[in-house]
């Protein structure tokens, strides 16, 4: 049976898409941003066990060479995430879609959708294509928040049954992003933002804006040279680098100010942005 | 008379509040209605509660006038002739206004303003028709001053509403409240949104569902006062209430409680009840001297009678003693209140009730949402602040559980967090959800707003500063308002959204 180690569903999402969604997220990424704000979902656990003895309600506990942690007893106090030393978190469940589903179906009618984000979720295609499967059985839309480095071309049923993916795309020149995110190449992001655009999959973009770290003007016009007309019907989010949750060299950097964030909102109606908008 | 010297003096009330205050002073101070032994005693223990309606009634509480007749017919006693153009409108409902009289001296019902409003509309841009509205939505502000006043809107979409949902986010008013009634299959979605939206920054509208209140009266209805679903051209005669957990403290057991305390509480106040509409009906006079009687904005067959119950929650949670089981988080003690409420629906079905025509003699059911004075009593049938249910959907699902009995008004509370303004499409479907498992009504407000609905109706946080600082407000709901918010903590009510 197909199983992916899940962070986290959450039954409400005011923010992962259009209406309300329930929100999957996956454990485990292939970039290791300077900014993530939820870095605990970039690895998996390797059982040090360094979170247990700190645990205060006994939720977690080691044997055999493995962590083991009780949902039922933990109260969610995130001081195991706190002194995890690997960008990772004893709290993941490995389930199959099936099970997943079972959660998510107890927030019908509430919810028209959900949405699969992470970590990144696209690093199990085959498994998230079972769960979309599941889930517009029951009349619920899909959408993929993904930072755009599986091939997805690769994947044409995929699509098919998602409305869209929420694309990051986080630097525009090859070495900011390495920079950034850690990761060798955005090749295959840019690749995707064409391929998404033809075929209309882009439910919205998202850049993260910090001056000095992100190119948000080169990635701004980069956009919109790649996807092309399609720059007027695009949501483009542009969001303003907040240091809550960041671990490492950016967590104590300050955020951009509006005057900068104008700027970009500026320059992307320029190239013909109609639906830019910031998001503070 | 120390009290009345003491509003004389006070340098708290406004002078149009001393008034009122010492209106009803004078009223209590006859004895007009029977009130039996029994009665009083559950007075005595706060099981009933009058809700300061006064001990002589010349008015009926709550008044719906049928304002489209005004739009038809004028007024002969106000000599108002039916209105030919925007301006001719609102100035005919700015004097109508100030004679509909009410439990609190204000209008509580301010009719389906933009269906009153849209007729009148073409032509006038939207600029010019928003000067209009912005001067009447604030003469109806600083003038009506009790916020126990509602307007209504919807479900059709119209541009008289879309207008006015721009201006009270702009005004930023406690004066009236909004409610859309709203049907997914009737109300275009971009339009509640747009209702959402407004929501998340001035507090209004509220959320009413159309579908199942529709079927509430064979004539339309409207949202009054603190969500009063009631007939137009009509009203209620009364609101008296069952207060569930002063009985529950002299109940000897659950048993004794639900099969003897419960229905001889619920029969007093039943009698109780019919005696305030007998007085009013065939003493006070008022249906027989009122214009809008005699003018056909109202008719006496158009009255019913509430039946308010409040602190469902408490109640349970008394009865449940010791065993630490409560209301909304376990079965046992959802499935007693649900015997509760079937105990006082069922009396509610059989007692006969005067004058109450249009509810096939019936009293009909209430979620009352408390006094100023409650301390510890939860609104209705809600879940008690800070004890709210972690999941919003379990919330909504257990409100939909307990609305259902409750036919003249009964809703929910919701803060929520700013970002949620970057999404209403998603509160918008959290409603559809809720008004398909039968939820009756939902408000939202922003956590930080400084407009806050308190039981139902809406109060300025800086407004309930000043009157903690000892100074004169403009609002008496702002007095009431800042009683309640503190008792009953309010501020801590659990904001919703991710």
């Amino acid at each position: 049976m197909t199983t992916a180690p899940i962070n986290k569903v959450m039954p409400l999402s005011l923010v992962d898409g259009p209406g309300n969604r329930s929100t999957i997220f996956f454990q485990g990424c292939n970039l290791a941003c300077a900014y993530c704000h939820n870095p605990e979902t970039q690895n998996q656990c390797h059982h040090c066990g360094i979170c247990v003895s700190g645990c205060p309600s006994g939720a977690l506990t080691k044997a055999d060479g493995r962590v083991n942690w009780d949902p039922e007893v933990c109260v969610q106090c995130d001081q195991c995430i706190h002194v995890c030393s690997s960008n990772a978190s004893p709290k993941v469940r490995h389930l199959t879609p099936e099970e997943i589903f079972e959660e998510i179906q107890k927030n019908l009618p509430f919810i028209r959708g959900i949405t699969v984000s992470g970590g990144e979720s696209t690093l199990y295609p085959h498994f998230i294509k079972e769960l979309f499967t599941i889930a517009r059985a029951h009349g619920l839309t899909c959408l993929i928040d993904s930072n755009g480095t599986t091939d997805l071309t690769s994947y044409p049923a995929l699509l098919a049954l998602c409305e869209g993916v929420m694309l990051d795309v986080k630097a525009w020149d090859q070495q900011t992003y390495q920079k950034i995110t850690g990761g060798l190449t955005n090749a295959v992001v840019k690749k995707n933002l064409h391929h998404l655009a033809c075929c209309n999959k882009l439910e919205e973009i998202r850049i993260v804006c910090l001056p000095g770290e992100v190119d948000a003007e080169a990635v701004i016009s980069g956009i919109a040279e790649t996807i092309g007309e399609n720059v007027t019907d695009v949501k483009l989010k542009l969001i303003t680098f907040r240091s809550n949750g960041v671990n490492g060299r950016l967590q104590n950097t300050p955020s951009p100010d509006d005057t900068y964030m104008q700027q970009l909102l500026q320059q992307a109606y320029e190239l013909g942005f109609e639906k830019a908008v910031i998001v503070s | 008379m120390s009290q009345v010297l003491d509003m004389v003096t006070s340098q708290k009330l406004t002078y149009e509040q001393k008034v009122m205050s010492l209106a009803h002073a004078a009223e209590d101070t006859l004895s007009v209605l029977n009130i039996p032994e029994k009665t009083r005693y559950y007075f005595e223990i706060n099981a009933i509660d009058d809700l300061y309606e006064g001990s002589a009634p010349y008015r009926p509480r709550y008044i719906m006038p049928d304002y489209e007749h005004l739009l038809t017919n004028g007024s002969e006693f106000l000599r108002i002739e039916p209105p030919e153009d925007i301006d001719e409108l609102l100035n005919s409902l700015m004097i109508f206004y100030k004679h509909v009289p009410s439990i609190t001296g204000f209008p509580v019902y301010l009719g389906n303003i933009d269906k009153l409003i849209e007729p009148f509309l073409d032509g006038v841009s939207d600029k010019k028709a928003k000067k209009k509205l912005r001067l009447f939505l604030n003469y109806l502000d600083r003038t009506i001053t009790d916020s126990f006043c509602h307007a209504n809107i919807g479900p059709e979409a119209t541009r008289a509403g879309k207008l006015i949902l721009e201006l009270e986010k702009e005004l930023q008013n406690a004066v009236p409240n909004f409610t859309l009634k709203y049907d997914p299959a009737i109300t275009p979605d971009d339009y509640a949104e747009l209702a959402v939206h407004a929501s998340l920054y001035c507090a209004n509208p509220a959320f009413c569902n159309h579908h199942i209140h529709q079927k509430t009266y064979p004539t339309d209805y409207g949202i009054s006062s603190c969500y009063n679903i009631l007939p137009i051209g009509g009203g209620a005669h009364t609101l008296s209430r069952i207060t569930l957990p002063g009985l529950a403290n002299v109940a000897t057991s659950t048993e004794q409680f639900l099969y003897e305390l419960l229905p001889d509480c619920l029969e007093a106040l039943g009698g109780y009840m019919n005696e305030r509409i007998r007085f009013l009906v065939e003493q006070s006079g008022f249906f027989e001297s009122s214009f809008l009687v005699k003018e056909g904005f109202i008719d006496a067959n158009n009255f019913i009678g509430m039946l308010g119950i409040t602190g469902l929650a408490e109640c349970t949670n008394i009865l449940m003693g010791e065993n630490e089981k409560r209301y909304g988080h376990d079965s046992e003690a959802d499935d007693l209140a649900e015997q509760i409420m079937k105990v006082i629906s069922n009396f509610a079905a059989q007692f006969p009730a005067k004058y109450s025509n249009i509810s096939g003699g019936q009293l009909m059911l209430h979620a009352q949402v408390g006094m100023d004075y409650d301390i510890g009593i939860t609104s209705g049938v809600r879940i008690p602040v800070s004890d709210e249910l972690e999941n919003i959907y379990d919330h909504l699902r257990h409100s939909a559980r307990f609305h259902r009995e409750i036919t003249t008004g009964c809703g929910d509370i919701f803060p929520i967090e700013t970002t949620g303004r970057n999404n209403p499409s998603a509160i918008l479907d959290i409603v559809k959800g809720a008004f398909s498992l039968g939820s009756k009504y939902m408000s939202f407000y922003e956590e930080n707003s400084d407009l806050v609905r308190i039981t139902g109706y809406l109060v300025k946080r800086s407004e309930m500063e000043k009157y903690r600082d000892e100074q004169v407000v403009l609002q008496n709901t702002t007095q009431l308002g800042t009683s309640n918010y503190d008792h009953n903590h309010l501020k801590d009510r659990k904001v919703r959204g991710v």
